[in-house]
Formats: structure tokens, sequence, C-alpha cells
């Protein structure tokens, strides 16, 4: 312990020894957002003290699982299998608001809600996600629902799937990946796996068209190359350096820098940033994009008393945009709350790590994993050399620790 | 008084250290709990449960893995990338949680 921290405490003794029945009111976390993030920052500071009161923010009425929401694309999975109520997080003492936030004073340390409600806070948890740049892609605008991302799991995920109910057979769905980096590197090659899974057993003269922006697959590319030869060599086509910059949703097309391409469905992923509410908060601090944080504490480098998880922030070296990850940011920043509002400092080494399985088909599955250990040097965390790393192949057993590493971590964050 | 006051605040501050060690043990634990449940008690039949196992336990087994004595799919991945001191304190931790 630090001289400072022991005149802090000494300081707090004394004073504590000396009131006169009057109770310090309860340090104030609001949270906003409770997908990977938010829920599980705002259920593990309520766990880990529960003299610090926790409101959770979310528009949502329940919680609806990006990973896994490819495998109902596939028709492997049912939208019930990834649906999740929050009621869980009531025994932790966090009250939810199922609301929409409007905007954040980081001066006034308050938000406003869309419903004209304000809450006052003495620390932030901002867990937004991502929003789409739309505008990068011409015609976009408009386009929709005809023209679907599907990149946050709910409406569209279930549109997408009748689109591709509707499709006749001998029908091309064409999958539009853009540049990293993006929420979810290897969900547009999962999703390409599950969408030929489903044509191969139900409609096999049907074509999926991966149309990707970046030079090559940006995650797990042997193994989903391997998987794409081996399952569904004459059904799924892949096309790298093809960057969609326009969509037409009357001719069904999408054209690309080099040629205009036509199909059936058109699923095209926009670029995207950290969602409107961190822009209106002030916190985007890289590209117009993304969140830098200090990583000790999850704090925003933009305004103070912030704290910033999951996709919206500037990822740290070798550190993808996964729920897994933004589930470990949770949990760094979580405990970081709970030092910092009892007057004492945060963990001065945090570490992460990530896991994300992918599912090739309805019974195999591979991953990908890393640990980051903070460098106090560099002041960031680090993915430690030799750790980590993919699956020496897909498998049947991996495919049983992803289904169940889905159900633990929904448990981990709402229950 | 003064005497008393001191010895009050040394014992505070001599928990408040207490507190903190036991802050980061618990935050590199919660690294497990994404995939073996919250205080290590799975949900799952698939993945194990940490909580109870005893602490000599976990630690060989972290250890076997990093070594590559005991082979499995993602854990040798995972425990290359803790230190013996890391492997302890978690180990430590599950030990003390209720199944």
């Amino acid at each position: 312990m630090k001289r400072r921290d022991f005149l802090k405490l000494t300081g707090a003794a004394a004073l504590g020894g000396c009131a006169t029945g009057e109770r310090r009111a309860k340090a104030r976390v609001v949270v906003i957002g409770a997908g990977f993030g938010g829920a599980t920052a705002a259920k593990y500071v309520a766990m880990w003290d529960p003299n610090i009161d926790v409101t959770l923010v979310e528009r949502g009425e329940r919680f609806v699982s990006c990973p896994i929401s490819n495998l109902v694309l596939g028709g492997n999975r049912t939208m019930q299998d990834i649906t999740r109520g929050y009621e869980g997080l009531r025994k932790y003492g966090v009250r939810m608001v199922n609301a929409e936030a409007a905007a954040v004073d980081g001066a006034k340390r308050s938000v406003t809600l869309k419903d004209g409600r304000t809450l006052a806070y003495d620390r932030l948890v901002l867990s937004p996600g991502v929003d789409f740049l739309f505008n990068e892609v011409q015609g976009y605008q408009g386009a929709e629902p005809r023209v679907l991302h599907a990149w946050k799991a709910g409406p569209q995920t279930v549109e997408l799937r009748r689109q591709l109910e509707a499709m006749p057979d001998g029908g091309v769905y064409l999958l539009a990946v853009p540049v990293a980096p993006y929420r979810c590197p290897p969900g547009p090659y999962e999703r390409a796996c599950q969408v030929a899974n489903y044509f191969k057993r139900v409609k096999p003269r049907s074509k999926v068209l991966v149309l990707d922006a970046n030079p090559d697959v940006t995650s797990k590319g042997p193994l989903f190359k391997r998987a794409w030869e081996d399952l569904y060599k004459d059904i799924l086509e892949y096309r790298p350096n093809a960057k969609v910059v326009a969509v037409d949703a009357a001719a069904m097309s999408v054209r690309t820098d080099f040629d205009t391409v036509k199909a059936d469905v058109l699923n095209v992923v926009p670029p995207q940033r950290a969602a409107d509410i961190a822009l209106q908060a002030g916190i985007i601090t890289t590209n117009n994009r993304w969140c830098d944080v200090d990583w000790r504490t999850m704090e925003s480098k933009a305004v103070k008393g912030i704290h910033v998880l999951g996709d919206a922030t500037l990822s740290a070296s070798g550190m993808p945009k996964s729920g897994h990850m933004a589930n470990a940011h949770a949990k760094v920043c979580a405990a970081a709350l709970v030092e910092l509002l009892n007057g004492r400092e945060a963990d001065a080494n945090p570490v992460m790590n990530n896991t994300c399985y992918s599912f090739v088909s309805e019974r195999e599955a591979m991953h990908v994993a890393s640990v980051h250990q903070y460098d106090s040097g560099q002041k960031t965390l680090l993915p430690v050399k030799g750790a980590g790393g993919v699956s020496a192949a897909r498998s049947e057993l991996e495919a049983g620790y992803a289904w169940s590493w889905a159900r633990n971590i929904w448990a981990d964050m709402l229950a | 008084m003064i005497v008393r006051l001191l010895a009050a605040a040394l014992a505070f501050a001599a928990g408040g250290a207490h507190a903190q060690e036991n802050a980061a043990a618990r935050s590199l634990a919660a690294t497990c709990a994404a995939c073996h449940g919250t205080d290590g008690r799975s949900v799952t039949q698939e993945v194990p449960s940490l909580a109870g196992l005893p602490r000599e336990h976990i630690v060989a087994q972290m250890r076997a893995f990093r070594d590559g004595t005991q082979a499995a799919s993602i854990m040798p991945q995972i425990a290359k990338g803790y230190t013996d001191t890391q492997f302890e304190a978690l180990a430590d931790y599950f030990a003390r949680r209720p199944r």
C-alpha cells in the first residue's frame, strides 16, 4: 500500500469515528447498454460491492445474443435459444431502467433519457456497441429492409432468415464484409458457412458469394478456407479485395470498384463506429470512430468519469471486437470502480483473455484465443507472446465447448 | 485516545491492504468466468466448475497445460498467458469458493 492511500484511509477512519450518525450517500454507478459489456459490468459492480447503487439503462426488453445468431440464419438454432431476460440481475440489486439514453453530460455527471428523466452518476459506464456508417455505402439509405446487415441480433436476424427461406433453390446469397475493424472478426465467415450449410441441406443448387473488402479472411483464415473446401466447395465462393461501395435495392445488385454483382438476397454489412451515444458524449477520440481508454480502469481518455466497454473502444493490440472481450473489459472496469469509489487505487496489472468459437456447420466448430496482460511501459494491454492461438482443426468436441461457452457467458452476465 | 485511534487506523489499513490483495485475485479469477461460470461455477456439463477444487490440483493442472504434459483444445493456449504467481492466486481464490 502506498503512503497516500494509508493517509486517505486513516483520514476516513478518523472521520468515521467523529461522525454523529450521518451516513455518506451511496456512490452511484449508471451503466448504459445491457449487452456483453454493460450487463456484466452492472452485475459485477453490484456483486463485488453491494454498497454501490447500480442502475442499468437498456432500450431492449430482452437480451438477444449476436454470438450464435449465425446459427439461427443457418436454421440450426432458434431466436428463443439466443434470447435471455434481464430479471436475473435483480438479485444483485441492479436497478433496470428499460429506456433509451438520449444524452450524457460529462461535466454535470448526468444522463438524460429519451422519456425526459435524468439520472445522476458518480461514475458512468458506456457500453453502447456500434452504429453503422450507412453513408459509406451509396444507396444504403432507404434500401432496408430489402438489403439487410443483420449485424445486431434481433429483428434483422429474423428477417434475413425469412429471406433465405423464401429464396428459390438456385438463387444467390451475397454477403459483403466491411474493412476491419468491425464487430466480430470471424463473424462473416461463420455466417457464410451457416448459410452454405442450410443451402447444402435444403437448396443445393444455390450459391453463397462473399465479397470481402479485406485482402484476406480476417480471422481463422486457414481453418475457414479448409472448411469451405471440404464442406461447401460447389456452394461457396470467396472474393477478397472486393469492397462494396454501392447498393441498388431496386435492381438487387451491389457495385464494387471493379464490377456490378446481382443476387437474390443482399446481406451488406456496413462499416461501423462507436454508437451514437458515444459520439454525443464526446468520447470518440480516434478516426471519428472509436473511444480510447485507460486500460487499467477503462476510463475514457477524453471525458473523466466515463468508462467505455466493448466494441466501442479503440481496440488494444491483438484485441478483437467480441462479446467475450467486452465481458473481460467489464470485469476490469467493475474491479476498478469498486476500488476507486472506496478511495483506493485500481489494480495496476489488469489481465484479460478472449475466446471466440465459430460454427462451420451444425456439428463442428473451432476457436481463436488470446491472453492480454498490462504492460506498464507501454501503458496498454498486450497479447502474451507464445500464448493463445487457433484450433488444430474444426471438431465436434469444440462445437460442444462453443455451445457451453454461450450458456456460461450468458449466465455470467445475466444470471 | 490518540494511541487508540492510531491502532484502529492501522488495523483498518491492514484490512484495506488485504482487501486489495483479494481484489486482485478475484479479478484474476474473473477472467476464467466467461467459460467456467461466475466464481467458477459452470452451468454446463461440457466445461468443469472450478469452485471448491483443491488449490494444488488447479495449480498442477494449469502447469501441465502450460508445459504440454496435459493435452486439450484450448487450455494449453490460455495457460501459457498466465504466470506461476497468477496460477497460485486464482487457484487460491477458487479453492475458497463454495461448490
